[in-house]
Protein backbone atom coordinates (compact mmCIF):
# COMPACT_ATOMS: atom_id res chain seq x y z
CA UNK A 1 0.00 0.00 0.00
CA UNK A 2 1.06 3.70 -0.44
CA UNK A 3 0.11 6.06 2.41
CA UNK A 4 0.47 9.82 1.94
CA UNK A 5 0.29 11.91 5.57
CA UNK A 6 -0.37 15.68 5.08
CA UNK A 7 2.00 18.03 6.50
CA UNK A 8 0.92 21.51 7.65
CA UNK A 9 2.46 24.49 8.90
CA UNK A 10 2.10 23.11 12.91
CA UNK A 11 1.63 19.56 12.40
CA UNK A 12 3.78 17.76 14.86
CA UNK A 13 2.97 14.12 14.58
CA UNK A 14 3.71 13.61 11.06
CA UNK A 15 6.62 12.03 11.55
CA UNK A 16 5.63 9.46 13.71
CA UNK A 17 3.07 8.33 11.09
CA UNK A 18 5.46 8.21 8.62
CA UNK A 19 7.55 5.92 10.90
CA UNK A 20 5.12 3.73 11.88
CA UNK A 21 4.01 3.13 8.38
CA UNK A 22 7.80 3.27 6.74
CA UNK A 23 9.64 1.38 9.50
CA UNK A 24 7.16 -0.51 11.14
CA UNK A 25 5.33 -1.54 8.52
CA UNK A 26 7.50 -1.48 5.78
CA UNK A 27 4.92 0.11 3.70
CA UNK A 28 5.73 2.87 0.70
CA UNK A 29 4.70 6.62 2.88
CA UNK A 30 5.14 9.99 1.26
CA UNK A 31 4.72 13.20 3.22
CA UNK A 32 2.31 15.87 1.33
CA UNK A 33 2.58 19.09 1.62
CA UNK A 34 -0.42 21.13 2.56
CA UNK A 35 -0.13 23.48 -0.63
CA UNK A 36 0.22 20.57 -3.20
CA UNK A 37 -2.87 19.75 -4.78
CA UNK A 38 -1.74 16.08 -5.78
CA UNK A 39 -2.03 12.51 -3.69
CA UNK A 40 0.61 11.00 -5.81
CA UNK A 41 -1.83 7.73 -6.17
CA UNK A 42 -1.95 7.01 -2.18
CA UNK A 43 -4.35 4.14 -0.85
CA UNK A 44 -4.88 6.20 2.38
CA UNK A 45 -4.72 9.73 3.16
CA UNK A 46 -3.53 10.77 7.07
CA UNK A 47 -4.38 14.09 8.84
CA UNK A 48 -1.59 13.80 11.64
CA UNK A 49 -2.00 15.20 14.70
CA UNK A 50 0.12 19.03 16.11
CA UNK A 51 -1.82 21.82 15.95
CA UNK A 52 -2.51 23.09 12.39
CA UNK A 53 -1.82 27.02 11.79
CA UNK A 54 -1.26 27.26 15.35
CA UNK A 55 -5.27 26.18 16.06
CA UNK A 56 -5.92 29.66 15.54
CA UNK A 57 -9.73 30.42 15.41
CA UNK A 58 -10.66 26.89 16.24
CA UNK A 59 -8.61 23.78 15.57
CA UNK A 60 -8.53 22.66 12.25
CA UNK A 61 -10.69 25.66 11.08
CA UNK A 62 -8.44 27.00 8.72
CA UNK A 63 -6.27 23.91 7.29
CA UNK A 64 -9.28 22.56 6.25
CA UNK A 65 -8.82 25.47 3.49
CA UNK A 66 -5.50 24.48 2.48
CA UNK A 67 -5.00 23.69 -1.03
CA UNK A 68 -4.35 19.89 -0.44
CA UNK A 69 -7.71 19.64 0.89
CA UNK A 70 -9.85 20.27 -1.29
CA UNK A 71 -7.81 16.79 -3.09
CA UNK A 72 -8.57 14.97 0.55
CA UNK A 73 -12.37 15.94 0.29
CA UNK A 74 -12.89 14.75 -2.92
CA UNK A 75 -10.74 11.32 -2.26
CA UNK A 76 -12.79 10.44 0.71
CA UNK A 77 -16.09 11.65 -0.92
CA UNK A 78 -15.23 9.23 -3.70
CA UNK A 79 -14.56 6.57 -1.18
CA UNK A 80 -11.06 6.91 -0.32
CA UNK A 81 -9.69 6.37 2.82
CA UNK A 82 -8.98 8.88 4.86
CA UNK A 83 -7.72 8.98 8.35
CA UNK A 84 -7.45 11.82 10.60
CA UNK A 85 -5.59 11.75 13.94
CA UNK A 86 -6.61 14.50 16.76
CA UNK A 87 -6.25 17.77 14.93
CA UNK A 88 -6.75 15.59 11.84
CA UNK A 89 -9.74 14.45 13.35
CA UNK A 90 -11.36 18.74 14.13
CA UNK A 91 -10.13 18.75 10.39
CA UNK A 92 -12.08 16.31 9.29
CA UNK A 93 -15.15 17.74 11.33
CA UNK A 94 -14.81 21.25 10.55
CA UNK A 95 -14.71 20.30 6.29
CA UNK A 96 -17.90 18.18 7.40
CA UNK A 97 -16.39 15.01 6.05
CA UNK A 98 -17.28 13.66 9.56
CA UNK A 99 -20.43 15.47 11.82
CA UNK A 100 -20.39 17.05 15.12
CA UNK A 101 -17.18 19.12 16.57
CA UNK A 102 -14.46 19.09 18.87
CA UNK A 103 -14.77 21.15 21.58
CA UNK A 104 -12.38 22.48 24.36
CA UNK A 105 -11.84 19.63 26.88
CA UNK A 106 -14.62 20.16 29.88
CA UNK A 107 -12.04 20.37 32.49
CA UNK A 108 -9.95 22.77 30.09
CA UNK A 109 -6.78 21.40 30.44
CA UNK A 110 -4.56 19.66 27.97
CA UNK A 111 -4.88 16.29 28.78
CA UNK A 112 -1.49 13.86 27.47
CA UNK A 113 -1.66 9.95 28.65
CA UNK A 114 -2.41 6.63 28.06
CA UNK A 115 -6.12 5.99 27.77
CA UNK A 116 -7.96 2.59 27.26
CA UNK A 117 -10.25 2.20 24.25
CA UNK A 118 -13.59 -0.11 23.49
CA UNK A 119 -13.69 -0.89 19.80
CA UNK A 120 -17.38 -1.10 19.31
CA UNK A 121 -17.32 -1.31 15.48
CA UNK A 122 -15.37 -4.05 13.54
CA UNK A 123 -17.15 -3.92 10.28
CA UNK A 124 -15.23 -0.88 8.83
CA UNK A 125 -11.74 -0.99 7.46
CA UNK A 126 -9.69 0.60 10.57
CA UNK A 127 -10.89 -2.11 12.94
CA UNK A 128 -11.46 -5.08 11.12
CA UNK A 129 -8.69 -7.30 12.20
CA UNK A 130 -10.29 -6.54 15.94
CA UNK A 131 -12.38 -8.24 18.12
CA UNK A 132 -16.08 -6.34 18.90
CA UNK A 133 -15.81 -5.45 22.62
CA UNK A 134 -11.45 -5.49 22.69
CA UNK A 135 -10.04 -3.13 24.63
CA UNK A 136 -6.54 -1.26 23.02
CA UNK A 137 -4.36 0.67 24.97
CA UNK A 138 -3.58 3.96 22.66
CA UNK A 139 -2.29 7.43 24.21
CA UNK A 140 -4.10 10.85 23.86
CA UNK A 141 -2.51 14.43 23.80
CA UNK A 142 -5.21 17.39 23.53
CA UNK A 143 -6.93 20.13 24.74
CA UNK A 144 -9.97 20.09 22.63
CA UNK A 145 -10.82 16.51 22.21
CA UNK A 146 -14.27 16.87 24.04
CA UNK A 147 -16.61 15.63 20.89
CA UNK A 148 -19.72 17.04 20.49
CA UNK A 149 -23.16 16.70 18.43
CA UNK A 150 -26.91 17.35 19.13
CA UNK A 151 -28.91 14.60 20.58
CA UNK A 152 -30.71 13.71 17.01
CA UNK A 153 -27.45 13.76 15.58
CA UNK A 154 -25.52 11.44 18.51
CA UNK A 155 -28.76 8.94 17.83
CA UNK A 156 -28.39 9.16 14.57
CA UNK A 157 -24.34 8.58 14.71
CA UNK A 158 -24.97 5.53 17.24
CA UNK A 159 -27.82 4.18 15.50
CA UNK A 160 -26.13 3.82 11.97
CA UNK A 161 -22.92 2.29 14.23
CA UNK A 162 -20.76 4.91 13.70
CA UNK A 163 -18.85 5.13 16.82
CA UNK A 164 -15.91 3.07 16.75
CA UNK A 165 -14.10 3.79 19.70
CA UNK A 166 -15.13 4.61 23.06
CA UNK A 167 -13.29 5.96 26.23
CA UNK A 168 -13.35 2.69 28.76
CA UNK A 169 -11.58 1.61 31.61
CA UNK A 170 -8.87 -0.80 31.41
CA UNK A 171 -11.52 -3.60 31.75
CA UNK A 172 -13.69 -2.11 29.14
CA UNK A 173 -16.12 -0.99 31.35
CA UNK A 174 -17.43 2.78 29.42
CA UNK A 175 -17.94 4.95 32.53
CA UNK A 176 -16.96 8.76 32.67
CA UNK A 177 -14.15 8.16 35.58
CA UNK A 178 -12.67 6.71 31.41
CA UNK A 179 -13.49 9.89 30.01
CA UNK A 180 -10.66 12.48 29.53
CA UNK A 181 -12.12 15.15 28.15
CA UNK A 182 -15.70 15.11 28.62
CA UNK A 183 -17.06 13.75 25.51
CA UNK A 184 -20.79 12.69 24.52
CA UNK A 185 -21.08 9.23 25.19
CA UNK A 186 -17.28 8.83 25.89
CA UNK A 187 -16.64 9.03 21.80
CA UNK A 188 -13.08 9.09 21.10
CA UNK A 189 -13.62 8.20 17.67
CA UNK A 190 -15.97 7.93 14.60
CA UNK A 191 -16.39 6.99 10.95
CA UNK A 192 -18.72 8.06 8.23
CA UNK A 193 -21.74 6.37 7.16
CA UNK A 194 -19.90 4.17 4.54
CA UNK A 195 -17.07 3.73 6.76
CA UNK A 196 -14.13 5.01 4.88
CA UNK A 197 -13.28 7.77 6.56
CA UNK A 198 -12.47 7.43 10.35
CA UNK A 199 -11.15 10.48 12.95
CA UNK A 200 -10.26 9.75 16.03
CA UNK A 201 -8.89 11.68 19.21
CA UNK A 202 -6.09 9.21 20.41
CA UNK A 203 -2.54 8.36 18.82
CA UNK A 204 -2.17 4.96 17.12
CA UNK A 205 0.63 6.13 14.86
CA UNK A 206 2.53 6.27 18.42
CA UNK A 207 2.04 2.83 19.72
CA UNK A 208 3.52 0.12 17.52
CA UNK A 209 5.97 -1.62 19.12
CA UNK A 210 5.82 -2.85 22.57
CA UNK A 211 8.90 -0.30 24.05
CA UNK A 212 6.66 2.37 23.16
CA UNK A 213 4.26 1.47 26.06
CA UNK A 214 1.72 -0.53 23.68
CA UNK A 215 1.84 -1.95 20.19
CA UNK A 216 -2.12 -1.69 19.86
CA UNK A 217 -2.11 1.08 17.48
CA UNK A 218 -0.60 -1.54 14.71
CA UNK A 219 -4.22 -3.50 15.06
CA UNK A 220 -6.07 -0.45 12.98
CA UNK A 221 -2.67 -0.13 11.12
CA UNK A 222 -2.71 -3.38 9.89
CA UNK A 223 -6.59 -3.31 9.74
CA UNK A 224 -5.87 -1.02 7.27
CA UNK A 225 -3.58 -3.06 5.38
CA UNK A 226 -5.73 -5.71 5.16
CA UNK A 227 -8.48 -3.45 3.95
CA UNK A 228 -6.31 -1.97 1.19
CA UNK A 229 -4.83 -5.80 0.18
CA UNK A 230 -8.53 -7.14 -0.77
CA UNK A 231 -9.53 -3.71 -2.37
CA UNK A 232 -6.42 -4.28 -4.83
CA UNK A 233 -6.76 -7.99 -5.71
CA UNK A 234 -10.39 -7.20 -6.15
CA UNK A 235 -9.50 -4.67 -8.74
CA UNK A 236 -7.20 -6.55 -10.28
CA UNK B 1 6.07 38.02 38.61
CA UNK B 2 6.42 40.21 35.44
CA UNK B 3 4.03 43.46 36.04
CA UNK B 4 1.24 43.26 32.93
CA UNK B 5 1.28 46.11 30.50
CA UNK B 6 -1.53 48.39 31.59
CA UNK B 7 -4.57 47.74 29.22
CA UNK B 8 -6.70 50.33 28.35
CA UNK B 9 -10.58 49.50 27.96
CA UNK B 10 -12.29 50.56 24.74
CA UNK B 11 -15.70 50.47 23.65
CA UNK B 12 -15.43 48.66 20.38
CA UNK B 13 -18.60 50.65 18.69
CA UNK B 14 -15.94 53.76 18.75
CA UNK B 15 -12.85 52.29 17.32
CA UNK B 16 -12.48 52.51 13.60
CA UNK B 17 -9.96 51.39 10.68
CA UNK B 18 -8.21 54.84 10.39
CA UNK B 19 -5.05 56.06 8.22
CA UNK B 20 -3.62 58.81 6.87
CA UNK B 21 -3.88 59.58 2.91
CA UNK B 22 -2.88 62.70 1.72
CA UNK B 23 -2.66 64.15 5.21
CA UNK B 24 -6.36 63.48 5.53
CA UNK B 25 -7.21 61.33 8.29
CA UNK B 26 -9.70 58.27 6.59
CA UNK B 27 -12.20 55.80 8.25
CA UNK B 28 -12.60 53.03 6.41
CA UNK B 29 -16.24 51.05 7.34
CA UNK B 30 -15.98 48.38 9.72
CA UNK B 31 -18.14 44.88 10.34
CA UNK B 32 -17.36 43.57 13.93
CA UNK B 33 -18.84 39.91 13.92
CA UNK B 34 -19.61 38.19 17.24
CA UNK B 35 -19.18 34.93 17.89
CA UNK B 36 -20.57 32.77 20.56
CA UNK B 37 -21.57 29.06 21.38
CA UNK B 38 -25.10 28.19 20.49
CA UNK B 39 -27.77 28.32 23.08
CA UNK B 40 -27.49 24.61 25.16
CA UNK B 41 -24.07 23.97 23.88
CA UNK B 42 -21.99 23.61 27.37
CA UNK B 43 -19.34 26.39 27.61
CA UNK B 44 -16.76 25.67 30.53
CA UNK B 45 -15.04 28.18 30.19
CA UNK B 46 -17.91 30.94 31.32
CA UNK B 47 -18.77 27.91 33.88
CA UNK B 48 -15.26 27.96 35.24
CA UNK B 49 -15.02 32.02 35.11
CA UNK B 50 -18.69 31.98 36.59
CA UNK B 51 -17.21 29.70 39.56
CA UNK B 52 -14.25 32.81 40.06
CA UNK B 53 -16.87 35.33 39.93
CA UNK B 54 -19.09 33.64 43.03
CA UNK B 55 -15.63 32.38 45.06
CA UNK B 56 -14.76 36.58 44.37
CA UNK B 57 -18.40 37.54 46.47
CA UNK B 58 -19.73 38.57 43.20
CA UNK B 59 -23.19 36.68 43.25
CA UNK B 60 -25.68 39.00 41.21
CA UNK B 61 -23.84 37.70 38.19
CA UNK B 62 -25.53 34.30 38.03
CA UNK B 63 -24.13 32.68 34.80
CA UNK B 64 -21.13 33.67 32.13
CA UNK B 65 -21.11 32.91 28.62
CA UNK B 66 -17.68 33.07 26.53
CA UNK B 67 -17.59 34.49 23.08
CA UNK B 68 -15.18 36.60 20.57
CA UNK B 69 -15.62 38.93 18.49
CA UNK B 70 -13.66 39.97 15.04
CA UNK B 71 -13.03 43.49 13.21
CA UNK B 72 -12.69 43.27 9.93
CA UNK B 73 -11.62 46.64 8.05
CA UNK B 74 -13.75 46.67 4.84
CA UNK B 75 -12.72 48.39 1.38
CA UNK B 76 -14.72 51.80 1.22
CA UNK B 77 -15.30 51.31 -2.62
CA UNK B 78 -18.00 47.53 -2.35
CA UNK B 79 -20.86 48.81 -0.82
CA UNK B 80 -22.84 45.49 -0.59
CA UNK B 81 -20.94 43.09 1.10
CA UNK B 82 -23.87 41.68 2.86
CA UNK B 83 -23.47 38.32 1.45
CA UNK B 84 -20.12 37.76 1.23
CA UNK B 85 -19.88 38.79 5.10
CA UNK B 86 -22.37 36.30 5.56
CA UNK B 87 -20.01 33.63 3.91
CA UNK B 88 -17.16 34.73 5.37
CA UNK B 89 -18.92 34.00 9.15
CA UNK B 90 -20.20 30.80 8.31
CA UNK B 91 -17.74 29.19 6.33
CA UNK B 92 -14.56 30.37 8.49
CA UNK B 93 -15.39 32.31 11.66
CA UNK B 94 -17.62 30.77 12.67
CA UNK B 95 -18.34 27.30 13.31
CA UNK B 96 -21.93 26.26 12.69
CA UNK B 97 -22.35 23.28 14.22
CA UNK B 98 -21.89 24.49 17.70
CA UNK B 99 -21.77 28.67 17.12
CA UNK B 100 -23.87 31.51 16.07
CA UNK B 101 -22.85 34.90 15.15
CA UNK B 102 -24.10 38.37 14.63
CA UNK B 103 -22.94 41.02 12.92
CA UNK B 104 -22.77 44.62 13.08
CA UNK B 105 -22.06 47.27 10.40
CA UNK B 106 -20.40 50.44 11.72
Amino acid sequence: MKVGVVTFPGSNCDYDAYAAVQHVMGEDVEFLWHKSTDLLGCDLVILPGGFSYGDYLRGGAIARFSPIMEKVIAFGRSGGMVLGICNGFQILTECGLLPGALMRNSHLRFSCKHVYLKVEQTSNPYTQLCIKGEVLKIPIAHGEGNYYNFDNDIKKLEDAGQVVFRYCDVNGDVNSEANPNGSINNIAGISNKEGNILGMMPHPERVVEDILGSADGLKILESIRATIAVAKTVSN
Amino acid sequence: MAKLPNVRIIDVKLTGFTRMTNNKKEVSPQAVVYVRLKEGVLDPQGVTIHKALQQMGYNEFISVRTGRFFELEVDSDSDNYDKRLDEVCSKLLANPVIESYRVEKL
